[in-house]
């Protein structure tokens, strides 16, 4: 936001102005007051699905109808429940898987944007585009293939076989590279050579420099492409869902589905607490890091 | 002077501590010389993983996948190369992120367009020579007159079922992978075993407990599935049942020796009778591009193909141009200096692209239900709008719904575009009389998509895909009728891959997987001729 405001400063004082001059009375009716308008309907339809599913949550034993009344009745029965249905072990499950992905995405990611931002070796421009090719096929098209992977691999490895947690995390550290590392390529190109140079003369491994200094300068965009992994795979539903198969296993994603899967038996009042317990994390997360999310966005991930 | 300059000469030639220099030179120094803390750890990890792949190595042998053999012996090879070598600097930083981009990318990838070409799926699972035992064994009988053998259920160490029988005055033991065989050891009181080394009888409650598990095991005779299983129906007495197929290997003929009918094998991976009838399980086989047309020629299949083939289009279509006009709007809206607070109006309307997907899309399932949901209850007043089960206002609902996930995108982005247009422009524009409306299509809007029309092809490829939204909103229904797969109104195309391969009864995988590389062909030369009309936009 920032940037922002900076950007604007002529628009403000511009603003000061027509301020000043009269944006009152009837114009300021006519050409300010309806964008207030239009801000408080798009604020109610946003904010609408939200008290509805804060207040099922707090609604004890709440059916689809008995949600309908917002916030009639206020109890944390429903969190209390979430342990039997066995939410708590789902939620941990993504946590784990989440992380694992995102310390891993990071490592791997920061590891190849180094190597090509720093050593000039045969096929240095063929790897690039290759991996933005290789990116062209995305995994949620190969989910059946990557089904069948895993099948296989349970005979050999049954840690990264199907319904495994471990096996799924691999699925996700296949996309390490690729985007992250083009985020990260072009952020470890704004730090000066010179540092490595000097390093270098005074006697560093290329490790040292890694570890000790490059890494060091670079820490905002791997926080960023962390948090934009931990994100994505918190948020996904399909391989996770081909992957996973017990109960116990499941992720928030497969977990929160199979409560709400059938409308007519679903434990509504159940599922909106696991639903808020699931989003405010993410949603309090995003608030804060809004800045750099949004800066992300247009680097490439897309939702919507 | 002269020191420094020796160190820095090091970079290129081998490394020779200068006389007199007390520190040690480390950067290309060998191992052998040094063995520094970072050495030690990368023994020990290097170790590791040679361990782990040693072991993949050898339980790969053991259960015949040959392919992961030769990929983990490849890799073993790369990584200590890698890792040993004093040159392969590059490699020592890109090789982790590769191989698993490698296996769980490319190869799943190109293993998809291989499945593509075959059969594989539910009855078309394995190899030819698993099928034949498979049909020997599903196709048996008890043999007439056979002898009656008193049976032991144990269990061994493992708590597999075993079963154990006398027979010529042998007591004889297997399980349903290992085959009849003498056992050693075993106790024999007229003519039923009692004890065996290693196993544990069954008692009572745990037969009773058990007694599907029982009836269904077959151990079998002998390697050759010819020569038939022991089963027994009431836990108590074995008999041996054999196949009524017969398989010759050298004619590759299988012959039912009741009816006397022959079967050859046909190229779908069957065995198939003169008179067209075939039996179950096949194998898996090439079959060209007959699943790539199967969309199209079964008739079936056609006229929902086609629907969901033309809805996936305007699906992506209509989320994008909806998204996007509304996002824009509000961005043009809100831009306005004079509108007060406006981080705070931002920061709650970008609320629903913060919340994750799967989240927003069954909220809102639950608020669309016809009967019960907020929407007709509380809102239209008890009006039983069939919001999620009426093929078009299913329609609607999803396209809806991605509105108010999908526009908080567009609007920080189109936010941020119309930060980067000079406002010069506009004063000019203004000077010259421009009214609010042509400013925005003759200024605004062309300048804005050079930044923007790349992310719109992006999101337009995205939607494409956009599983997670109709499979958790409507799961695809409302249903056609009397289509081979499960599929209706509202699923894409990315959404009947899934039923295919996983929802539809019969799995088939093969199908499922021509229809993925259907859709990146179709995502691939859109998103290409859009980014090509994009880059020509930047040059305007």
């Amino acid at each position: 936001m920032t940037t922002q405001t900076a950007r604007t400063q002529p628009a403000k004082a511009e603003t000061t102005n027509l301020r000043r001059s009269g944006t009152r009375g009837r114009r300021w009716w006519r050409e300010v007051f309806w964008r207030y308008v239009v801000a408080a309907v798009m604020i109610i339809i946003c904010v609408t699905p939200l008290l509805y599913v804060i207040s099922a949550s707090l609604n004890p034993g709440g059916s689809l109808v008995g949600s309908n009344r917002l916030f009639r009745t206020v109890s944390g029965e429903n969190f209390a429940d979430l342990e039997a249905r066995g939410f708590w072990t789902w939620l941990g499950n993504s946590l784990v898987v989440c992380t694992v992905t995102a310390i891993g995405t990071v490592l791997m990611g920061a590891a190849a944007a180094y190597a090509f931002s720093r050593f000039r070796f045969k096929g240095r421009e063929k790897g690039l585009t290759g991996l933005l090719l290789a990116q062209m096929f995305p995994q949620t098209l190969a989910f059946v293939a990557i089904f069948l992977l895993l099948l296989t691999l349970k005979d050999v490895f049954p840690a990264l076989g199907l319904d495994s947690l471990l096996g799924l995390i691999f699925v996700y550290l296949g996309g390490a590279l690729g985007v992250n590392t083009f985020l990260m390529y072009g952020f470890f190109n704004t730090v000066p050579r010179e540092l490595d140079e000097a390093a270098k003369m005074d006697g560093a491994t290329h490790g040292q420099i890694y570890w000790t200094i490059i890494l060091r300068m670079v820490t905002p965009i791997l926080a960023v492409v962390g948090l934009l992994s931990f994100i994505s795979s918190f948020g996904d539903f399909l391989i996770a869902k081909v992957v996973l198969q017990r109960a116990d296993n499941w992720t928030v994603a497969v977990g929160l589905y199979s409560l709400a899967a059938d409308e007519r038996t679903a434990p509504w009042g159940l599922f909106a607490a696991g639903a808020v317990v699931a989003a405010v994390p993410v949603v309090l997360l995003f608030m804060f890091l809004q800045k750099y999310i949004v800066g992300g966005l247009t680097a490439g991930s897309v939702k919507g | 002077m002269s020191q420094q300059t020796i160190a820095h000469d090091s970079e290129h030639a081998p490394p020779e501590p200068p006389p007199g220099d007390a520190r040690p030179v480390r950067g290309d120094s060998s191992p052998a010389r040094d063995f520094s803390k970072g050495f030690l750890a990368k023994l020990v990890l290097v170790g590791l993983i040679d361990a782990i792949g040693l072991y993949g190595i050898l339980t790969a042998i053991s259960v015949e996948q040959w392919a992961i053999v030769g990929f983990l012996v490849l890799a073993l090879v790369a990584v200590n190369w890698a890792y040993f070598s004093r040159r392969a600097l590059a490699a020592k930083y890109l090789l982790p992120g590769l191989v698993f981009l490698l296996v769980y990318v490319i190869f799943t990838a190109c293993y998809t367009a291989y499945v593509a070409f075959t059969n594989y799926g539910d009855g078309h699972n394995s190899t030819k020579a698993d099928a034949v035992s498979a049909i020997l064994a599903q196709n048996e009988q008890r043999v007439e007159g056979s002898q009656a053998y008193p049976l032991t259920i144990l269990t061994d160490s493992d708590g597999d079922l075993t079963f154990a029988i006398v027979r010529d005055g042998q007591a004889l033991a297997g399980t349903q992978d290992d085959p009849l065989a003498p056992a050693e050891g075993a106790t024999v009181e007229s003519d039923k075993v009692t004890a065996l080394p290693d196993h544990e009888v069954l008692g009572f409650a745990a037969v009773a407990q058990r007694q599907q598990e029982i009836v269904d095991l077959r151990v079998p005779v002998s390697d050759d599935a010819a020569d038939g299983s022991l089963r027994t129906q009431d836990a108590s007495t074995g008999y041996v049942f054999e196949s009524v197929m017969e398989y010759d290997p050298a004619a590759d003929t299988m012959t039912n020796t009741q009816t006397g009918v022959v079967y050859r094998p046909n190229d779908q991976g069957q065995f198939a009778a003169e008179d067209g009838s075939t039996i179950s399980p096949g194998w898996r086989v090439n079959v060209g591009f007959d699943n790539f047309t199967r969309a199209f020629s079964d008739d079936r299949l056609r006229t929902a193909f086609v629907e969901i083939f033309l809805w996936t289009f305007a699906f992506a279509l209509l989320s994008v141009l909806t998204t996007f006009v509304l996002g824009l709007f509000l961005a043009v809206v809100f831009n306005d200096p004079r509108v007060r607070a406006r981080k705070l109006l931002r920061a709650l309307m970008i609320l629903p692209y913060a919340i994750p997907a799967f989240i927003s899309a069954l909220v809102w399932k639950g608020m669309l239900n016809t009967r019960s949901g907020f929407l007709n209850q509380v809102l239209l007043g008890g009006a039983e709008i069939p919001w999620l089960t009426d093929p078009w206002l299913a329609k609607l609902s999803v396209i809806g719904v991605n509105l108010w996930l999908g526009f908080p995108y567009m609007f920080i982005v189109c936010t941020g575009a119309l930060q980067s247009i000079p406002g010069e422009v506009y004063e000019s524009a203004r000077m010259d009389g421009a009214k609010p409306w042509r400013i925005m299509r003759s200024i605004t809007l062309p300048l804005l998509m050079v930044s923007v029309a790349p992310l719109l092809v992006a999101s337009f490829a995205f939607n494409f895909n956009n599983f997670a939204l109709i499979y958790m909103l409507t799961g695809g229904g409302p249903n056609f009728v009397g289509t081979p797969v499960v599929v209706g109104h509202t699923d894409i195309l990315i959404s009947m891959v899934y039923s295919v391969a996983f929802e539809s009864g019969l799995k088939q995988y093969g199908f499922a997987s021509a229809l993925s590389i259907l859709i990146f062909i179709m995502v691939g030369a859109i998103s290409w001729w859009g980014f090509r009309r994009t880059r020509r936009l930047e040059e305007l």
